[in-house]
């Protein structure tokens, strides 16, 4: 067999729920494809389901989830053991977008999340360049090579 | 045979009836149709030469003969694919679009248990998906070994990954009744249903059609696709229009028959606002489904069941044990025809629940999300809420009369119904039963076809 690049890795894109807050998921979009993923984006309200699906089939790194609207904490639970369940009790999954709600603090939100099984949780004023330097780094921290 | 190439003798054949129509393209014209019992059992030239005499002589000047084949029970096909709200819905649809039957569909890896299953379906072709481009291939390249070992000799369309085509080359190496197209679900909420459709397509005339006896028919005619594909093409050149000759738009054909039903739409079937999320995967413009369990005859028990009987009965002004009187009698007898007013009523008030209940199921539906602070609707399916047009066709249907209206009026949306029918669609009836025929002319002559179709669906 002739050396081929390894191709980009795979991603899952969305946003959780019934949150159809759509223009940063675009963004986002953008911005990991630009950075050389491979991403998947299955745009609003989408269910756990399908997004454990769609990573199925593609065989997907990592489940990249947003939440705006503030309920992402009920959203989000059950999220890892539904993966651990479908048999992707491995993947990277990373939660960002509006997760502090009201006069919670940052610390305290992200050990929740933390707790559900997220590797990483994204507070206010984190951008998609955040999600990227930290999927570069865990993946490569994994041995999975960006084809750049 | 073979004296004029613009006559056309289109056959239909492996259901109850064998139907011939001899076609003038030239005029264009549909010169006579007539039918005969089908004759698989012995040989299947005997039921078309009955029918050929009922239809006069001159279709022995035919230049051309083409059939479709509704197959002995249907082109029996199994689906199996990764993930079952994916793959595996994008192999049933790809193989219902093919004019198939979906026997069963099976999802992630095949076990022991599953193959046992898949054995006693008879499948007469599998229809293997899983990953996407690039994608998982595990999946797929163990469910291509457990088929090789476990179903030898089976047929298989191969759609899936395209990274785990050299393996399963590897698999199925040495079995020429295994095809590879491209797959079905190249991307997530990606279709790409064509090329398997044509392999399913091929393979079906180069074994299938053999297996089934009809390859006897060979010497005097093609046969070319089966039967529920033949109408999907004649719906979609009807829709699309050719050349210069518009079609009719967006529409949706329902084909009541008397095991199954039937349902084409040729439609975008897009969310009609901004404001409704579209979930699952999109389906095709040109989709088929098909109802085993609503049929007005042998499967009459299953409608009955599905609807509400009492209701059946204020529409046919009869009582509810009329009704199911009615359907105990032509369950055992499919041939057994209304005679009276009242058993008219009741015949064509079953085939307007069928019809709906078909209908409903091919549409998509809408689904109202409360968040804490609002509402949101989210589609699944296609909305075919703006289809403007609606055509009737199959035996109950025209045989129904005057009564078509009132069967196709299942397919009207109810105010405040969920699932996306047609909110105010015409009807047409394809009273001469030339859809399927139509369909086979669209290969050579899509003018002459078109042309026939917009002439003889009758509006009511
Ligand atoms: C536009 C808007 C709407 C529009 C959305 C239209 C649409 N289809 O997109 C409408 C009017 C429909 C709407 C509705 C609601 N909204 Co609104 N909406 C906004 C608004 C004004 C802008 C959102 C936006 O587009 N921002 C621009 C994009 C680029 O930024 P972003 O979405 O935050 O995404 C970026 C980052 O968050 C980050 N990011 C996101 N996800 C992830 C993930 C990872 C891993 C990483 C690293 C980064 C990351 O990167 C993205 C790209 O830069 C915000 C307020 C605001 N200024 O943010 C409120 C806001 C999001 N809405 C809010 C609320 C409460 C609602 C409603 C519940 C009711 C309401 N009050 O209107 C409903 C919910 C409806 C629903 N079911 O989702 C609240 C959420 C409160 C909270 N979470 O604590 C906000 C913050 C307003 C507020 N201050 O109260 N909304």
């Amino acid at each position: 067999m002739s050396p081929s690049p390894a191709p980009p890795p795979t991603m899952i894109l969305g946003v959780i729920g019934a949150d159809c807050h759509a223009v940063g998921n675009k963004i986002l979009e953008l911005a990991f494809r630009e950075a050389g993923f491979n991403v998947v984006n299955l745009g609003v309200m989408v269910a756990q389901e399908e997004f454990i699906a769609a990573a199925i089939e593609t065989k997907a790194q990592a489940i990249v989830v947003s939440s705006l609207y503030g309920h992402g904490e009920m959203d989000c639970r059950g999220f890892r053991e539904r993966c651990v369940e479908a048999g992707l009790g491995r993947i990277l999954l990373y939660v960002g977008g509006n997760l502090v709600v009201g006069k919670a603090d940052f610390a305290g939100v992200e050990a929740k999340f933390r707790a559900m099984g997220f590797d990483r949780v994204f507070g206010p004023g984190s951008g998609p360049e955040h999600g990227i330097a930290a999927l570069r780094e865990d993946l490569a921290a994994r041995g999975a090579a960006l084809g750049q | 045979m073979g004296s004029s190439p613009s006559l056309y003798l289109l056959g239909d054949v492996g259901s109850t009836f064998t139907k011939l129509c001899l076609v003038d393209a030239g005029a264009p014209a549909v010169l006579a149709s007539a039918a005969a019992p089908t004759t698989v059992g012995t040989d299947v030239n005997a039921g078309f030469d009955a029918a050929l005499g009922r239809l006069g002589p001159r279709a022995r000047e035919a230049g051309r003969i083409l059939v479709s084949s509704s197959a002995a029970g249907g082109l029996r096909i199994a689906a199996v694919g990764l993930v079952p709200e994916l793959t595996m819905k994008a192999a049933r649809i790809a193989a219902l679009g093919a004019g198939g039957k979906v026997v069963g569909a099976f999802s992630f890896r095949l076990t022991a248990q599953d193959l046992a299953g898949l054995r006693e379906l008879r499948p007469d072709m599998i229809l293997l998906a899983g990953g996407t481009d690039g994608g998982d291939t595990e999946h797929i390249i163990h469910n291509a070994g457990a088929l090789a070992a476990g179903l030898p000799g089976v047929p298989v369309v191969a759609a899936g990954n395209r990274e785990a085509r050299e393996e399963l080359e590897r698999i199925f190496a040495g079995r020429p009744e295994v095809r590879f197209a491209a797959n079905v679900m190249p991307e997530v909420r990606r279709l790409d249903l064509d090329p398997a459709r044509a392999c399913i397509r091929e393979l079906f005339l180069e074994r299938i059609v053999a297996a089934k006896g009809l390859d006897r028919l060979r010497s005097r005619a093609e046969v070319v696709r089966p039967t529920p594909e033949a109408v999907l093409r004649a719906v979609a050149l009807l829709s699309r229009g050719h050349g210069g000759s518009p079609g009719l738009g967006e529409l949706l054909a329902v084909d009541v028959g008397g095991a199954t039903t039937d349902v084409y739409s040729c439609a975008e079937g897009r969310p009609s606002s901004p404001a409704v999320v579209l979930r699952g995967l999109p389906e095709p413009f040109e989709k088929r489904t098909v109802e085993a369990d609503i049929g007005m005859r042998h499967t009459i028990a299953h409608l009955l069941e599905q609807c509400d009987v009492e209701e059946v009965a204020r529409a046919a002004r009869a009582t509810a044990d009329e009704v199911r009187a009615w359907a105990g009698a032509v369950a055992g007898d499919p041939g057994h025809l209304p005679a009276s007013e009242r058993e008219h009523r009741i015949d064509a008030a079953l085939a307007a629940a069928g019809c709906r209940l078909a209908v409903a199921r091919h549409c998509g539906w809408l689904e109202e999300c409360y968040t804490p602070e609002g509402r949101v609707y989210v589609q699944e399916g296609k909305d075919l809420g703006p289809v403007r047009c609606v055509v009737g066709s199959g035996g109950p249907l025209a045989a129904g009369g005057p009564r078509a209206g009132e069967v196709l009026a299942g397919a009207r949306r109810a105010p405040g119904e969920s699932r996306l029918l047609p909110s105010a669609p015409e009807f047409l009836i394809d009273r001469r039963y030339l859809l399927w025929a139509m369909g086979l002319l669209a290969d050579h002559e899509p003018a002459a076809a078109l042309e026939l179709m917009k002439r003889h669906l009758e509006p009511c």
